[in-house]
């Protein structure tokens, strides 16, 4: 038996091979940071792209050319207890032609043309609003038809032949008229958020699909929430562990990760089919989002009420709370800042999914918002791909002007997401 | 505990909505064929503006699709109304008759072309026929001793040398899209057809013909651009030896940026699309359920609205949107059609 000697090893830590091999493992550190940073900037880079292009091609759409006259409706005979029925087709072109004197008929079809062909019914209904118009001269605007719009914004090349393009050379004469007479202006588009979809890029609005999201998403919300935090609850606190409650847990794992067109299919068949609730409606659209939200929401529930420290559990059933007591005095408001913060962030999620709605039929055309969760509309990502779609020049701006707004209600909601959990979030 | 109350009046709504919608509809309901859709979207704004009631819910489903939705049956449940871009089918009236939609109307509204088109860098004054269309696009072509080679052309010189000799790049539609079935019927048929053999086959093999007739190309310079018509306009732009093939709308409102492909020597316009000389046209149709007419508010006027001057008429507002009116006798004879009901094959 010989004892086991080790031999003594002397480093010394200031040879040049020791000081080769720090600086290696400096430069490997470095390089890692590196890489770290590269990546970083890739992907803020592609963010800056995706931005700035949309807004480079959407900031048009932020502005409309309008035209404004003067019209005195008190000379204009209208019968006040019939003012829908008036003929405002021509009392519009009354005062539209007075703007350009001496017009020839020959141009007057060109003429109209330059201006919305729902020039009559803009200033009808504003009418219709403010019967006190009715009693004097009174100044409106309407805006320009698609082609001019796009002719004041710098997008038509004037050198172009008269052929190639939708606005003839006597327009542009017309325009050019207008424009001296200080008659045409570029307010911002106002219309763009209060409007709902329309034919004519120069009319159509995003509200009723703001309007159609926001009762979808409401409803997503109702029926989510609540059944989210039930379902976390029993699984976290109640039920016993056993084969069958993993097996419910491995599946809620997979829900989260099932492609959105899935539940769309599923709410096809299920909520259209078989519970014969009607197409297109914000109801069904919620109903469908919701499935898609749930196992969000039961995974972040049943986090954050794990983290709530077990001391405060057993302190409450110390002292003769029920279970549901220490529940719902307790643990749930303790970790109620999380749910909610992972709730706002699986409705933003809600908000941007396309492919659901598409199924259940939420990317129709219709020209009025919703005014409940029973009325037929389209949702903001659905509105983008039937403008994406369409062939008017205008919806190229407009387009990208609805996904500017759609980014902002996103990135809207996660900064409130994070202030509540700056604001309410206890650490433990 | 309002959490509980919270689900409990989220179901509740869930069922008051099932019954309170089963009872009533007070829009209108439109569906169908992707290229009626935007003249059905101009009518029911015009009519929601002008009568004031409720905005009709338009829905672009592709014309199958939309006689499925149509002919589902009689009831608020099922659409008042579809579009389609071609004249419904045997079995899609026998699909209507069993589910007991008996009684509908035609209406052929007017005429749509397609269009092939480049982009206006591109310098060459282009003029194919429909058999260079064919050999350009096609998956095989005929070999000339009864079998079949896939496509060997990679440039248009390879075709005929008087074509430019650029490589052969077409942006055209999915299958699953309209214009690509109405495109294979119209052009790649009649390109196909008469090439050496087609006939014989054609009364051997009917199935084989409408297959190698059909089938569009894989290798590369046919590219499925999707749906979405504008992104087509994009790359033409970015190339301009490329050629797109879509609605002629999309020329028609991008004729700064494009030009017409010249089909037999014929150019794509609205008068070469209205008399027929232009070869790629199909017809727009729409179906009226007859049973809805008394029964959904507002069918009545906004038919009235569909078929009028202001609407089809030659300076109407659906010309302005791209669709090739009808002659003067023959929109006459639709007006009435459908303002009485006329019975759908009688």
């Amino acid at each position: 038996m010989t004892a086991v000697t080790f031999p003594a090893v002397v480093i010394n830590w200031g040879s040049d091979e020791m000081a080769a091999r720090r600086k290696r493992r400096y430069a490997a550190d470095r390089r890692l940071q590196i890489y770290g940073m590269i990546a970083i900037a890739f992907a803020l880079g592609f963010l800056a792209i995706l931005i700035g292009t949309l807004t480079f091609t959407g900031y048009r759409a932020f502005t409309q050319s309008v035209v404004t006259f003067e019209l005195d409706l008190s000379k204009a005979e209208i019968d006040r207890s019939d003012v829908m029925g008036a003929d405002w087709r021509g009392i519009v072109r009354g005062a539209l032609r007075e703007k350009v004197p001496e017009l020839p008929r020959s141009s007057e079809r060109a003429y109209f043309a330059m201006f919305t062909s729902s020039a009559q019914f803009l200033v009808r209904d504003q009418v219709i609003r403010n019967p006190a118009l009715l009693d004097g001269v009174a100044r409106f605007s309407v805006p320009l038809s698609d082609p001019l719009d796009q002719l004041a914004k710098g997008q038509v090349d004037r050198d172009t032949p008269e052929s190639q393009r939708r606005v003839t050379d006597r327009q542009i004469e017309f325009y050019e008229q207008l424009s001296a007479a200080g008659a045409i202006s570029k307010p911002f588009n106002w219309g763009l958020f209060f409007n709902s979809d329309s034919r004519f890029p120069e009319l159509a609005g995003l509200a009723g699909a703001i309007s159609g999201s926001f009762w979808a998403l409401l409803v997503c919300f109702l029926i989510s929430f609540p059944i989210g935090i039930a379902a976390a609850i029993y699984l976290e606190e109640f039920a016993p562990k056993n084969r069958f409650t993993d097996l419910i847990e491995i599946n809620i794992n997979n829900l989260a990760a099932v492609p959105s067109v899935v539940f769309g299919l599923l709410g096809l068949a299920v909520f259209l089919g078989w519970f014969g609730l009607p197409r297109s409606v914000p109801l069904v659209g919620g109903m469908v989002l919701a499935l898609m939200t749930l196992p969000t929401i039961i995974i972040v529930t049943r986090a954050s009420l794990t983290s709530v420290p077990s001391s405060i559990r057993e302190a409450a059933l110390g002292i003769g709370a029920s279970k549901t007591e220490a529940i719902f005095h307790h643990i749930l408001p303790l970790s109620m800042p999380t749910i909610m913060t992972g709730t706002i962030i699986g409705l933003a999620q809600a908000l941007g999914e396309t492919a659901p709605l598409l199924l259940i039929g939420m990317n129709a055309f219709i020209t009025s918002p919703p005014a409940g969760v029973l009325e037929a509309s389209t949702a903001l990502p659905t509105q983008i791909y039937i403008w994406a779609d369409s062939p008017e020049r205008g919806f190229v701006a407009r387009t990208s002007a609805a996904i500017l707004v759609l980014l902002g209600f996103l990135i809207l909601m996660n900064a409130i997401a994070i202030f509540l959990r700056q604001r309410f979030e206890r650490r433990w | 505990m309002n959490k509980f109350i919270l689900t409990a009046s989220a179901a509740t709504l869930a069922l008051a909505a099932s019954a309170g919608y089963a009872a009533a509809r007070d829009q209108i309901k439109i569906v169908g064929s992707s290229t009626v859709f935007p003249y059905s979207q101009a009518v029911a704004e015009e009519f929601a503006n002008k009568t004031g009631k409720p905005a009709p819910v338009v829905e672009s489903l592709g014309t199958g699709g939309g006689f499925k939705a149509f002919c589902g049956g009689v009831g608020p449940d099922h659409a008042d109304i579809t579009g389609a871009s071609r004249a419904i089918k045997e079995s899609e009236v026998k699909l209507c008759a069993d589910n007991g939609v008996t009684d509908i109307t035609e209406a052929l509204i007017g005429y749509d072309g397609l269009s092939i088109a480049v982009s206006r860098a591109n310098t060459t004054d282009w003029d194919l026929t429909e058999e260079q269309i064919f050999k350009a696009l096609a998956a095989e072509l005929p070999d000339g001793k009864g079998g079949f080679v896939a496509n060997p052309n990679k440039k248009w010189s390879d075709i005929d040398a008087s074509l430019p000799a650029t490589a052969i790049v077409a942006f055209g539609p999915p299958p699953t899209s309209g214009t690509r079935d109405a495109f294979v019927e119209l052009v790649m048929h009649d390109g196909c057809k008469d090439l050496p053999g087609m006939a014989d086959l054609k009364k051997a093999d009917e199935d084989k013909w409408t297959e190698v007739c059909s089938r569009m190309r894989q290798d590369g310079p046919f590219v499925e651009a999707g749906e979405n018509d504008n992104l087509i306009v994009q790359r033409l732009e970015s190339d301009p030896n490329s050629v797109g093939i879509f609605g002629y709308s999309f020329l028609y409102e991008n004729s700064d940026k494009l030009k017409g492909i010249k089909v037999n020597d014929v150019e794509p316009n609205f008068d070469t699309i209205a008399d027929g000389s232009y070869p790629v046209a199909r017809p727009l149709f729409f179906y009226v359920k007859n049973a809805h007419r008394d029964v959904i508010p507002g069918m009545k006027e906004f038919l009235e609205e569909y078929v009028s001057e202001a609407a089809l008429g030659p300076d109407g507002y659906l010309a302005e949107r791209g669709l090739t009116p009808l002659a003067d006798d023959k929109r006459a004879e639709v007006q009435k059609a459908v303002l009485e009901g006329k019975k759908f094959g009688s």
